[in-house]
């Protein structure tokens, strides 16, 4: 098979779409520049990133003078800003990380002195007031650390409206790219990046790839770390009631392990989890004794969990890397190879600042001039639920399809669905409408919305209904004609 | 823009539209109904299968030909509705709803009585949380019948059927039917969850084979499905290590129940009954919340549409004669309970008034019971009437009509399924 020839020499080509990429290419439009990122799936977010606990940690918790503490302190300080700019979900709810004994009271106490360290907000909590602070709390919880800065945002929304605004500002997408082989022309330095239809030449190369970032750099040079895979599995629960749970409630980490955490999220459904596995680095899947254990465990927390309300159980995996901190630089072997990996939790926290640090270090080195055309806001999202009713009346008047509901559990319209479409990074898939608007979130899991989801996209994008696929290729739902009567 | 109706009924499936012809017959002519999608007939318009209306019309029925009968006297008759419209939010305070379309955009209507027919959801993975991966191809049967019989696909041709639900078992013989390979069926319970006849017309009759105390213990496929992994269960339901088998297949239906779509009428505020998910009423089939009634799907799942129907005729019926006749004065009111044979008792409160009509009783068993007797005590525990039934199944709803209850010499009222 021949390679297509991508004649453009870019300035600088992403591998990876996940939170890292996707901030690294948003930060970098700033810039004037030619650049391209590449993700290997039919959609951006689809690995660590669309699976984790979503938590914009404080940034009390990581050792003090690691990347992982200078990252997630500032992205923590970026987040509110950049979710405004983006119109992403983001709730600043506050963490407690809630101990139950004295042994715990001392190590809450040591993680307050962290906490002064890494320049964040943290308060010790009596048992009293934190009763007050959540009414449904186990009867053995003691004491707490208070982090008020601590935050929840949705990552796929936060992903995927990165990827946006980069587009908006000029940066390029190739999905369905998985990059195989990459190669150093050692008379102009220009890399050579190859995915199994496309070629692509470029000045410089970042590598977030998250799982594979060892493999990816291991292509051009010996890799200097190495992923431990780690899966984290959850239970997520619907939203029944949104005073259930109302800030993220850690356990405060003991010898044996850091517990599991209950948390809303920015839909006022209930995450529990994760689980802390050693795993396959392809395995997401999830399983009755692991689930079993995280009820028990979770069961401290809060005594009686509705596990009537669980709509799903899903699991991520944690791309932790053996030097247990964040890879963040330039390849010493390969100038303008810039290595973005193991970035494990904080990772979502730290993305902005990443994203920024990263984009600032290519700028410096191509010497690129600032994009004055340069716009950090995204176009907004309607939410039929966010508008209010007037506005609403106005919207539908112009655009009738936004008065049409599809998905009934999570309230979607039509006009959100084509919108989300048609945008920079538009949806193309199932998955793609899900991520972006929640339809087929919810409780049906999208019995009731999917054939009508996928109705809409055929039309949208111009194609038979029988293209239209739930993630990847060979996902196709509609898979053989019927022999009709 | 504000309107105003005498009955608006939510949903426009068999329960919906039964409830609007009963009231219109019943004297009420300011009815509209609201439907979500876009056409009147709810769920029976995917069921291509014959099979309906055998109590009600004595004539073997295909869905939409069931649903025909009450659309032609709801167009005859001129009785409003709206389609792709959904309703948002009930407020019984201000006796108000809230919907919205394309026409209207978001609107508010006043009603002086409202008809809840929302209809039941189909339990998924996620809620029985069979665990392994999420790809494409796991299906609840009821979506893969609508690709089928609506828009004329196949979702896979290597089919395994987790739940001996109805609904599964018509798509087992569908998909064969479309030349699929169908694997077999698994059922975690003991016996099967289906109508007899299903099991034998649907399973038996293509050589399907039926695993009871059996369930998927692992989905495998990233993207796509590629497998299962099943097992057996021991009494207490939780996998038999060591009985584990893979199964190859690019589908897995599921058909592991449905439960009433009730979270709108919970969220305002209407009494929840814990055993069936749907709403707390008395035998006029009204709720908790002032003039708000509930029937069908919606307040507890059926298996025979014609008893959807006989159900909704009450709370038409009623909510005319509340409308029309004013709110009259009951002299006191009987809560009922059932023994633990049965899984749920509707209605759960009978409102005693002078003149009392039957009473529509309906329940299921927990268990098989081969011969049945049906007590109905009052507080001292004196049976006041009794019925003998035999075959009594989980999976098949039992209704009873039952006139002349002493209820002004009765104070509370049980009822007890007995295995003879
Ligand atoms: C269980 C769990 C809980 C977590 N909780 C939190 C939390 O609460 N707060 C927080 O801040 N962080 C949390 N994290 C960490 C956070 O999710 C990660 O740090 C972050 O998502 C990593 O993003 P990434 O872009 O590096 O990786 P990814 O999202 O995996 O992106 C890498 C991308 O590269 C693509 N790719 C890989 N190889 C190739 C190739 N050869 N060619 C093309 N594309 C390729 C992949 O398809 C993928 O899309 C958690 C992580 C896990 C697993
Ligand atoms: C898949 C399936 C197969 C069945 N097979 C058989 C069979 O073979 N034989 C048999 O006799 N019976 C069968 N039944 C049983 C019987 O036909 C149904 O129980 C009956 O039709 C249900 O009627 P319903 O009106 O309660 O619900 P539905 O038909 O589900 O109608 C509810 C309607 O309400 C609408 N709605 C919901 N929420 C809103 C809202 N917020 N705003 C506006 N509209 C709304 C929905 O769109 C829907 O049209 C089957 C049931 C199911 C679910």
């Amino acid at each position: 098979m021949s390679l297509n020839k991508n004649k453009d020499v870019f300035d600088c080509l992403i591998i990876g779409g996940g939170v890292i990429g996707c901030s690294i290419a948003r930060y970098l439009s700033r810039f004037n520049i030619n650049a391209i990122l590449l993700e290997k799936h039919s959609d951006v977010c689809e690995e660590v990133s669309s699976a984790n606990s979503a938590i914009v940690h404080s940034g009390y918790d990581p050792k003090p003078g690691t990347l992982k503490a200078k990252f997630n302190v500032l992205g923590n300080k970026m987040m509110e800003q950049v979710c405004k700019d983006l119109d992403v979900p983001y709730i600043k709810n506050g963490s407690l990380t809630i101990g139950f004994n004295g042994d715990d009271k001392k190590t809450i106490l040591e993680l307050i002195e962290r906490a002064k360290i890494n320049g964040v907000k943290a308060r010790f909590i009596e048992k009293d007031e934190l009763h007050n602070m959540e009414p449904n709390l186990n009867e053995e919880c003691l004491c707490a650390l208070y982090a008020e800065d601590s935050a929840i945002v949705s990552p796929f929304e936060l992903t995927i409206a990165f990827m946006e605004n980069a587009m908006d500002n000029g940066v390029k997408l190739s999905l369905d790219s998985e990059v195989i082989n990459i190669e150093r022309d050692i008379d102009n330095g220009l890399y050579h990046v190859y995915t199994n239809k496309d070629e692509f030449i470029a000045k410089s190369l970042v590598n977030a790839t998250g799982l594979y970032s060892d493999k990816i750099l291991s292509l051009i040079e010996k890799p200097s770390y190495k992923i431990n895979p780690r899966k984290g599995e959850y239970i997520l629960l619907d939203h029944f009631n949104a005073n259930f749970v109302k800030h993220t409630l850690f356990m405060c980490p003991t010898k044996v392990g850091k517990g599991v955490l209950v948390s809303p999220t920015t839909s006022y459904n209930y995450i529990i989890g994760p689980s802390n596995e050693l795993t396959d680095i392809e395995d997401t899947s999830t399983d009755f004794e692991t689930l079993n254990e995280i009820k028990e465990v979770a069961s401290k927390l809060i005594k009686n969990i509705p596990y009537g309300e669980v709509i799903r159980t899903f699991a991520g995996t944690r791309p932790n890397p053996d030097t247990d901190d964040f890879i963040i630089e330039e390849s010493k072997e390969n100038p303008l190879f810039f290595n973005v990996g193991g970035i494990m939790s904080p990772g979502l926290a730290s993305s902005p600042a990443i994203g920024e640090y990263v984009s600032n270090l290519i700028k410096e080195k191509l010497n690129l001039s600032e994009n004055l055309d340069y716009n950090p806001i995204r176009r907004k999202v309607f939410k039929l639920t966010s508008l209010g009713k007037d506005k609403y009346n106005e919207l539908i008047k112009k655009d009738p399809t936004y008065g049409h509901i599809i998905c009934r559990c999570e309230k979607v319209s039509e006009g959100e669905i084509i919108d989300s479409i048609h945008r920079n990074c538009g949806a193309r898939t199932i998955k793609g409408v899900k991520k972006r608007l929640r339809a087929g979130f919810g409780k049906c899991q999208g019995c009731f919305c999917q054939e009508e989801v996928l109705k809409i996209l055929a039309r949208e994008l111009n194609v038979d209904i029988n293209q239209i696929r739930y993630k990847d290729e060979g996902s196709e739902i509609l898979k053989y004609p019927s022999k009709g009567e | 823009m504000n309107r105003a109706v005498d009955l608006v009924i939510i949903g426009g499936g068999s329960a919906g539209l039964s409830a609007a012809k009963s009231a219109y017959e019943n004297g009420l002519k300011d009815i509209l109904i609201i439907e979500r999608s876009s056409e009147l007939g709810g769920i029976l318009n995917q069921c291509i299968h014959n099979g309906f209306g055998l109590h009600k019309f004595k004539e073997e029925l295909t869905g939409p030909e069931y649903a025909y009968k009450y659309i032609s006297f709801i167009k005859e008759n001129n009785i409003p509705y709206l389609l792709d419209t959904l309703v948002y939010s009930i407020s019984p305070k201000n006796k108000e709803i809230t919907y919205s379309n394309s026409e209207e955009g978001y609107t508010t209507l006043k009603y002086k009585a409202l008809i809840f027919a929302a209809g039941c959801n189909e339990r998924t993975q996620g809620q029985i949380m069979t665990p392994g991966e999420r790809p494409n191809g796991v299906f609840t049967a009821g979506l893969a019948q609508r690709y089928l019989n609506i828009d004329g696909y196949l979702v896979g041709k290597n089919v395994y059927i987790l739940g001996s639900g109805d609904i599964g078992l018509i798509m087992a013989r569908r998909m064969k039917l479309e030349g699929a390979n169908v694997i077999g069926v698994s059922e975690i319970m003991p016996y099967s969850n289906g109508l007899n006849r299903n099991i034998v017309q649907c399973l038996n009759d293509f050589n399907i084979p039926l695993r009871l105390h059996n369930t998927v213990t692992k989905i495998h496929g990233k993207n796509q499905l590629e497998g299962i992994t099943i097992s057996d269960v021991d009494d207490d339901l939780n996998p038999i290590k060591g009985s584990e088998e893979f199964i190859k297949c690019d589908t897995l239906l599921l058909s592991i129940g449905l439960y009433p779509f009730n979270a709108m009428l919970k969220n305002s505020g209407a009494k929840v009954n814990l055993e069936t998910k749907g709403a707390y009423v008395d035998q006029n089939l009204e709720t908790s919340l002032d003039s708000i009634f509930s029937c069908g799907n919606v307040l507890h799942v059926h298996d025979l549409v014609d008893y959807v129907s006989l159900e909704s005729e009450i709370a038409g019926k009623n909510a005319a004669k509340l409308v029309l006749e004013g709110r009259k004065i009951y002299d006191k009111v009987i809560l009922t309970s059932h023994n633990e044979n049965m899984s749920y008792l509707l209605p759960n409160e009978i409102k005693v008034y002078d003149s009392v009509e039957n009473i529509l009783f309906s329940f299921r068993v927990k268990k098989p019971i081969s011969k049945a007797e049906i007590l109905f005590k009052d507080e001292n525990g004196n049976i006041i009437e009794k019925f003998n039934k035999v075959d009594l199944l989980p999976s098949e709803m039992v209704q009873l009509n039952v006139s002349d209850l002493p209820l002004n010499d009765i104070n509370s009222l049980k009822v007890e399924v007995r295995a003879l």
